[in-house]
């Protein structure tokens, strides 16, 4: 396992640099960017609700060519300590064909469709008449492990994007649009983890295909979970750098206890002392 | 992605209740090309050819590139009766080649033989299309070519696309039309909605082309098909779901009630989608509850909404905790659905709207005992606290050894 490797290496290079006074904050970067592996070409068509949604990883671009008026669907997984941003360019018909202005709009819903607020960005974006495109993101709240079942917290699992045009001048409809989809995550480290963790990411129908795999009546049937499961799979829940920053709190203290110890001693045997007692 | 959509469907499918009849198989799914062959497709106005030769070109691109699995059909409307007699025009509609595994040749021979000539029945058209896809659990998908407005009344073709969407058969329509008609877009926008499909409006022949194998080809995506249920208006008589999909309808203001049994220990996870499948007022909303079979809420899911939308959704979580004896007894969860969409008084209101549910258990969640994960500390302050800490430990221990050496060596 690559991460308890790069736990235990963690550690101990984070002890070495307590000794040496390094930052402990290297620790924050010790986990790796999810986003990073993406080669940027994704699917080529979108769904056209949550059942048909286009399954995406993090970091593809996924095109779509489809009539203005359309909803158009995209799934992606995100873990634990994630900050996702959704990132949509409409590509317009041209000007000419078109009557007026164009609103388009880009929700997020998470694993059980509650929709998801946006941070920061430009979630709804007009177009001008005479605009050839119109980019739209979407930075959403911080994946959180757990959250009490009131809350509406974003959870690990499935992320449904909506992309559609939501004001428009009637003669408008059903013109032909090209659409790009990309979503890329941050992690936001230890600052981010809480405690408790669901049994299973929020993914629908997550328990049925569990049961449809133990019966075994479809024995060839990976569980639909790896339809929308991260590249490296969900997260195990139990590393956190969390861990580094209280070990190396203990660290500092031992240390700072054996400075305050010997301060008091001061240096080598006391001046009143006769040798040889 | 498609073998993973495959597996999906198949491990949907095995698992759903058995109680549910409608036991969905790897049924190849069925599409069905109703073509508008009206007199007005005579029109030369796409790229400079008649919209019938356009359309003709499209269907011989499409035929090509129907993929192995679909069973494709095509219907017509308009193709045989050139009279004036609106009787006998609006049942003008025929099955040009029926739905099945597609012979390419045999069925562009079939496409090649039309000419203009009819009326516009268009909502004949939809009901015979309906009918040529019956029978199996198959997903279905009507593609609809049209340039004219259905001049056939009393029977509004999009009422009927509902009633047929209501049938609870997975039944989908595209409508493609060749004319940029306000009073055409209107009526092919009405249908599309109605069952949850798209609306194009066509004006080269790459488009329509493009655009109807994109349809088909996502006719051929394997989905989930929901199971359909029938929600209660109380509690007492709902239907108990297990985990699975489900579809039902509500109308404006109606309560759905529907059960499910949960074990103590596991989490119940459901959501619900209401489809606006026609035109509503502008502000709207939905409200999940999940209630005791004593009355009292546990926890809800709500959203509310404005402007254009398909569908608003919400869900909700309820993790039963274990008990602390070894009663496994399991506690009914009631759940309700309501809406607060409406529609202008011109809209009407029955069938309902679908909805769609997702019923999930799963194990329940580690329950957070701290804020923090596991209760460990983050951050400078941390750091500094217990240096601070420590600091002061080592020095009061280092000056109550140096006391209690001076004390040990007076005496």
């Amino acid at each position: 396992m690559s991460r308890t490797r790069r736990v235990l290496a963690g550690a101990l290079l984070t002890g070495l640099a307590l000794l040496t006074g390094a930052s402990a904050a290297a620790a924050d970067d010790a986990s790796p960017s999810p986003s990073a592996s993406g080669d940027g070409s994704g699917p080529t068509e979108a769904g056209t609700t949550f059942r048909t949604a286009t399954a995406i990883q993090q970091g593809e671009t996924a095109t779509a060519g489809a009539s203005t008026g359309d909803y158009l669907y995209w799934v992606f997984p995100a873990d634990a300590g994630q900050r996702a941003t959704v990132t949509a360019k409409v590509t317009l018909p041209e000007s000419a064909a078109r009557h007026g202005a164009q609103t388009w709009q880009v929700d997020v819903y998470d694993g059980l469709r509650r929709r998801q607020a946006c941070m920061y960005g430009k979630q709804t974006g007009t177009a001008a008449a005479d605009a050839a495109t119109v980019e739209l993101t979407c930075v959403l709240r911080t994946v959180r492990a757990n959250a009490e079942q009131w809350a509406n917290d974003p959870l690990p699992g499935s992320y449904y994007v909506r992309l559609t045009v939501v004001g428009l001048a009637q003669a408008d409809l059903g013109l032909p649009v090209h659409t790009e989809v990309e979503v890329n995550s941050k992690d936001q480290g230890g600052s981010a983890d809480v405690d408790g963790s669901l049994s299973k990411p929020l993914i629908p129908g997550v328990s049925t295909a569990e049961q449809a795999s133990d019966d075994g009546t479809n024995a060839s049937a990976e569980p639909v979970a790896l339809a929308g499961e991260p590249e490296d799979g969900w997260s195990s829940g139990w590393w956190t750098s969390r861990w580094l920053w209280t070990a190396g709190g203990g660290v500092l203290a031992a240390l700072a206890g054996v400075f305050g110890y010997s301060v008091t001693r001061g240096r080598g045997r006391p001046t009143h002392v006769p040798p040889g007692v | 992605m498609g073998i993973l959509l495959a597996t999906l469907t198949a491990g949907l499918g095995s698992a759903l209740p058995a109680s549910a009849d409608e036991t969905p198989t790897k049924a190849s799914p069925k599409v069905e090309l109703v073509l508008d062959v009206s007199g007005s497709m005579r029109t030369r106005d796409i790229d400079g050819q008649s919209r019938m030769s356009a359309a003709k070109q499209a269907f011989n691109e499409v035929l090509d590139a129907v993929p192995e699995q679909v069973q494709l059909g095509i219907r017509t409307l308009g193709a045989d009766y050139p009279g004036d007699d609106r009787k006998v025009g609006c049942k003008d509609t025929k099955q040009l080649y029926p739905v099945g595994p597609l012979d390419r040749t045999e069925a562009k021979t079939a496409v090649a033989t039309l000419a203009p000539t009819g009326w516009t029945p268009i909502g004949p058209a939809l009901l015979g299309a309906a009918d040529d896809l019956e029978g199996g659990d198959s997903t279905r998908r009507i593609v609809l070519i049209s340039d004219g407005e259905d001049t056939c009344g009393p029977l509004d073709p999009c009422e009927v696309a509902r009633d047929i969407a209501a049938r609870g058969i997975h039944l989908v329509i595209d409508t493609l039309g060749l004319v940029p008609n306000a009073k055409i877009r209107q009526q092919l926008t009405c249908i599309a909605e109605a069952t949850g499909g798209t609306y194009t409006a066509v004006q080269h022949t790459d488009e329509l082309s493009g655009r109807v194998k994109q349809l088909v080809d996502r006719a051929a995506e394997p989905v989930v098909t929901p199971v359909a249920t029938e929600g209660a208006d109380s509690c007492a008589d709902a239907p108990e779901l297990k985990p699975g999909l489900y579809t039902d309808r509500e109308k404006f203001a109606e309560h759905r009630w529907y059960k499910v049994a949960v074990q103590p220990g596991q989490e119940l996870r459901a959501s619900v989608s209401v489809f606006a499948d026609r035109a509503v007022n502008n502000d709207y909303g939905m409200l999940l509850r999940a209630v005791t079979t004593h009355g009292r809420e546990i926890v809800r899911g709500s959203e509310s909404g404005t402007g254009r939308t398909d569908a608003i959704s919400s869900g909700l979580r309820y993790p039963k905790a274990e008990l602390d004896d070894d009663e496994s007894t399991p506690e009914t969860v009631c759940l309700q659905v309501s809406n607060s969409f409406s529609a202008p008084a011109s809209v009407k209101t029955s069938p309902g709207m679908p909805i769609e549910l997702t019923i999930d258990l799963v194990d329940g969640p580690d329950e957070a005992a701290d804020v923090a994960a596991f209760g460990l500390g983050h951050g400078w302050w941390l750091l500094g606290l217990l240096t601070l800490t420590g600091l002061i430990v080592g020095l009061l221990f280092g000056w109550i050894s140096r006391w209690r050496v001076a004390v040990w060596r007076t005496n």
